[in-house]
């Protein structure tokens, strides 16, 4: 890249602004986490870090495999392979995101437990009565983990290699193909390592979430991290403990992906023109039989399983359906996500687009790390807020008590302005990293060639890189949607009362620890997350 | 780029008008604001009867985790009249963090045993749980298993628990700390884990379930799961698991089985104190005790009110007089302890 040739001071101003309030949380946090004793650490270091530390790692290389594994292998195919029900596949892969991981790993563990169907059927088959006369593998385990989070977080990896596939243009896969590269080589050796950047964006969200849930991994018996965050501040009362090893864990993945952006510093992924889109092979027969089997497995364990099993729950409470209450947590999810999902892509878009026309890679970083809140439990992040937000309001309080004698209670911090906040800086990650791949892929001499016929920078922006960026700002856009809809942690306990989300009314009824109560309304946020996803297809049809 | 400050500008101020309306009239004086660790569910056949009697209406927020800090944070102008929890810790917890207010009244006094109320009146339990053990009706043959005896070889791979850092977990080891000492608590926890016949994970339901499995012969479980699974109508295969099982009161006949207590406390800055205190009264009367002993199958604290009848069919309980206040103060070490032998790792392979 160039010199920088353009520095605006207003724009400035705004970013600073944006990233301040992107920050508070995490300053707050580190706030808290300065008045913790060290009497915390010489348990962790000597008796849980070794471990979880471990089983973190692992769980993590699990994950990054089978995300990419199932997201990237599956955009490839959908890209570039013609199969029967490609076009279905190109967007319903997408669908498995709507499960909250907490309830994939619920309706799993219901699924291949003793009494779920797969178990029942080996029983009946095998003659068996007992738990004790076979073996069957158990999914409340580390693989089981691996494979469930997988197939929930695959399509972050599906959704971003995808467009970039697509964006790579015919000459560059028809040049490999023509010089003698094999289907399977064209995909390894050009379009994977090509398509890197938004492969990182892609894994590193799956990573991320993996990192900050509490529900799946409790289930599964897995203990990372964020377990012994909650187990240091609910058991052994140190909030500041807790909030340090939570901190530590961002700093870990910050690291993760500053040595991932490192190693790739000096490489260009951008494609030098809006080529035509690359051809579609068409393989053999059974080929093509296994195309369709790539594609239909992730969609059948990952959306499959949890819809059978909500849904057998579900059938025994139709009353649920109806209740009043239900609509009105959908009406005040639908309300959440919308604003949610424009305000973090809008935030995402403004400060990469100004990072770029500014030409600070170092502003850029900036934005990158305070996104990275998203690998904090939501619930930590939820008390981030509350904190400053809180002290804010009582002081704003206070001050009106005692110079007018009104009371403005907690105008911030009780009312759904701090719920959009919290979702907000949660899933800016999300946002920020399908942005930016996208501004990855475009090369900076179309700035040039802009600039040279005239055009102002922000003439540039608007006519040049939004409309090339639109698909990834789609995309951004839904996914967000999608985890707004399904958010619960912080949600459950920023909300004033009478308010309640989807997500939270599942966890009302979710009475005792028993899931089967909330069926109903789990299904419903699944389903919800196909309105945006027709809705991208639709768009995408017409690009 | 232009249009854009405008979406965010028209998002911003739907947000904010959203906002204004969302935020509530807390402070109308004939309601009580709950913040509650309790499923509504479970709290509404309690509040509809104190809306009855009283003419005073409830409203309840409901989260898993970090109330407390959320009291805290929002200071003089919290909405929160009362907390309610489940956990001796939790209640404890809420004290130390000074959050809570002290309330000396007459009725609650009466009704409550001392044992079962703050010293300094910060807090007071309104139903027990009792920490049982679940045996399978096939397998197991004692008539009564005390909780040092899980750590006999005899049951190696036949005992199933869930989390050793879940708070009824804590619990239990917390009490084992008081009575045999750091020491041998942490021997016989050692012990229990090797007896494991898997990893611990899951719910109590689920230890239930692995017993009706044949996973395991034995289990730890808190007293109500039963009731719950044998009335569920919705899911009948629950009565099946429930039914596999007997209910065992560990150490009924020494000094009594680990219980563990639901309970309330008044938040500092209760906006509505006194319809707050009628609340208290009213949790702490025998109508409530039962509607709150029959809605979860839990032991009242009021002497007199008979538990369900369900409840009283598993047999006497006899409740360990450990005082509270020894197992709030050995959480930490007991947490401390499950990770120093690696409890949740299962037993050793």
């Amino acid at each position: 890249m160039g010199r920088s040739w353009w520095k605006p001071t207003a724009p400035l101003a705004v970013f600073g602004l944006i990233l301040c309030l992107a920050a508070l949380p995490f300053s707050a946090l580190i706030w808290i986490s300065l008045s913790a004793t060290a009497d915390v650490w010489t348990h962790l270091i000597s008796n849980v870090l070794p471990r979880s530390l471990g089983d973190t790692t692992l769980l993590l290389v699990y994950v990054a495999f089978g995300t990419v594994l199932l997201g990237a292998g599956t955009a490839w195919l959908t890209t570039i392979c013609s199969f029967p029900g490609r076009k279905f596949f190109s967007w319903a892969l997408v669908l498995p995101l709507a499960v909250p991981s907490y309830i994939a790993a619920y309706t799993q563990v219901e699924f291949f437990d003793f009494s779920g169907p797969v178990q029942s059927s080996v029983r009946s088959i095998g003659g068996f009565s007992s738990a004790r006369d076979y073996w069957f593998p158990d999914i409340r385990s580390m693989w089981g983990a691996g494979l469930i989070f997988s197939l929930v977080l695959y399509p972050y990896v599906f959704m971003a290699t995808r467009l970039v596939f697509s964006m790579q243009g015919a000459s560059i896969l028809d040049a490999s193909r023509s010089l003698g590269a094999r289907s399977g080589e064209v995909f390894w050796r050009i379009a994977l390592p090509m398509a890197r950047p938004a492969l990182a964006a892609g894994v590193a969200l799956a990573l991320m979430e993996t990192l900050n849930d509490i529900g799946a991994v409790e289930i599964l018996g897995v203990k990372t991290l964020t377990f012994a965050v909650f187990e240091t501040w609910l058991n052994r009362g140190s909030l500041a403990g807790a909030v340090q090893l939570a901190l530590l864990t961002l700093f870990l993945v910050a690291g993760l992906i500053f040595l991932e952006k490192r190693v790739r510093r000096d490489r260009n992924y951008a494609s030098s023109s809006r080529d035509r889109p690359p051809a579609l092979i068409i393989p053999s027969g059974p080929k093509q039989v296994l195309c369709c089997a790539a594609c239909v497995f992730p969609l059948l364990f990952g959306l499959g399983i949890p819809v059978w099993v909500l849904s057998e729950f579900a059938l025994r409470r139709v009353e649920q359906l109806s209740d009043p209450a239900m609509l009105n947590a959908l009406l005040n999810s639908l309300t959440v996500s919308i604003i949610t999902a424009t305000l973090a892509t809008a935030i995402a878009y403004c400060l990469l687009q100004y990072a770029r026309m500014a030409n600070a890679n170092r502003i850029g970083a900036l934005g990158k790390l305070v996104s990275l809140g998203y690998a904090v439990p939501g619930t930590v992040l939820a008390i981030g807020l509350l904190v400053p937000l809180a002290g804010f309001d009582n002081w704003v309080d206070g001050m009106m008590r005692n110079n007018f004698d009104i009371s403005t209670g907690l105008i911030l911090s009780g009312s759904i302005f701090i719920i959009i906040y919290a979702c907000t800086i949660r899933f800016l990650a999300i946002a920020y990293g399908m942005i930016e791949s996208g501004f990855s892929k475009m090369s900076t001499n179309i700035d040039m060639a802009a600039r040279a016929l005239g055009r102002t920078p922000l003439q540039m922006a608007w006519q040049v890189h939004r409309p090339i960026l639109s698909r990834a700002m789609v995309i951004a856009f839904l996914l967000v949607f999608v985890d707004t809809m399904k958010e619960l942690s912080a949600t459950l306990l920023l909300r004033p009362f009478d308010f309640e989300t989807l997500a939270t009314f599942v966890y009302d009824r979710a009475s005792q620890a028993a899931l089967e109560d909330a069926a109903s309304a789990s299904l419903i946020i699944v389903l919800v997350g196909l309105i945006p996803v027709a809705a991208l297809t639709h768009l995408t049809r017409k690009v | 780029m232009s249009n854009l400050p405008k979406r965010t500008l028209l998002a911003l101020m739907c947000g904010v008008s959203i906002a204004s309306t969302a935020v509530a009239p807390a402070f109308s004086a004939d309601t009580v604001n709950i913040y509650s660790y309790r499923q509504p569910g479970l709290l509404k056949p309690l509040l509809d009867g104190f809306t009855a009697k009283t003419g005073i209406q409830t409203k309840v927020l409901f989260a898993s985790k970090g109330l407390d800090q959320r009291i805290l944070s929002e200071g003089a102008n919290s909405p929160a009249d009362v907390l309610m929890t489940v956990d001796i810790g939790r209640l404890d917890a809420a004290a130390k963090l000074g959050i809570t207010q002290s309330l000396t009244n007459e009725t609650v006094d009466n009704n409550i045993p001392t044992q079962f109320r703050d010293p300094d009146g910060h807090w007071f339990g309104l139903t027990t749980r009792a920490r049982i053990i679940y045996a399978s009706k096939d397998r197991v043959e004692q008539d009564s298993i005390s909780y040092e005896e899980l750590a006999d070889p005899k049951w190696k791979g036949r005992i199933c628990t869930r989390s050793g850092q879940h708070v009824y977990s804590i619990g239990l080891f917390a009490s084992m700390i008081s009575h045999l000492g750091a020491e041998k608590a942490e021997k016989w926890l050692a012990g229990l884990k090797n007896n494991l016949a898997r990893k611990p994970t899951g719910n109590d339901r689920a230890q239930v379930k692995a017993i009706y499995a044949g996973e395991c012969d034995i289990a730890l479980g808190n007293t109500y799961y039963m009731g719950k699974m044998l009335t569920n109508d919705k899911e009948p295969e629950q009565k099946e698991w429930a039914n596999s099982v007997r209910l065992l009161f560990p150490n009924a006949d020494g000094r009594g089985t680990h219980v563990n207590l639901s309970g309330v406390v008044m938040a500092k800055h209760a906006p509505n104190r006194d319809a707050a205190v009628k609340l208290m009264e009213y949790l702490s009367s025998a109508d409530a005790q039962q509607i709150y002993g029959k809605s979860n199958f839990e032991y009242p604290l009021m002497p007199g009110v008979d538990a369900d009848p369900l409840v009283t069919s598993w047999g006497v309980l006899n409740p360990d007089n450990l005082p509270l206040s020894n197992i709030a103060k050995l959480r930490k070490a007991a947490s401390e302890m499950v990770d120093r032998i690696g409890f949740n790792d299962g037993p050793d392979a």
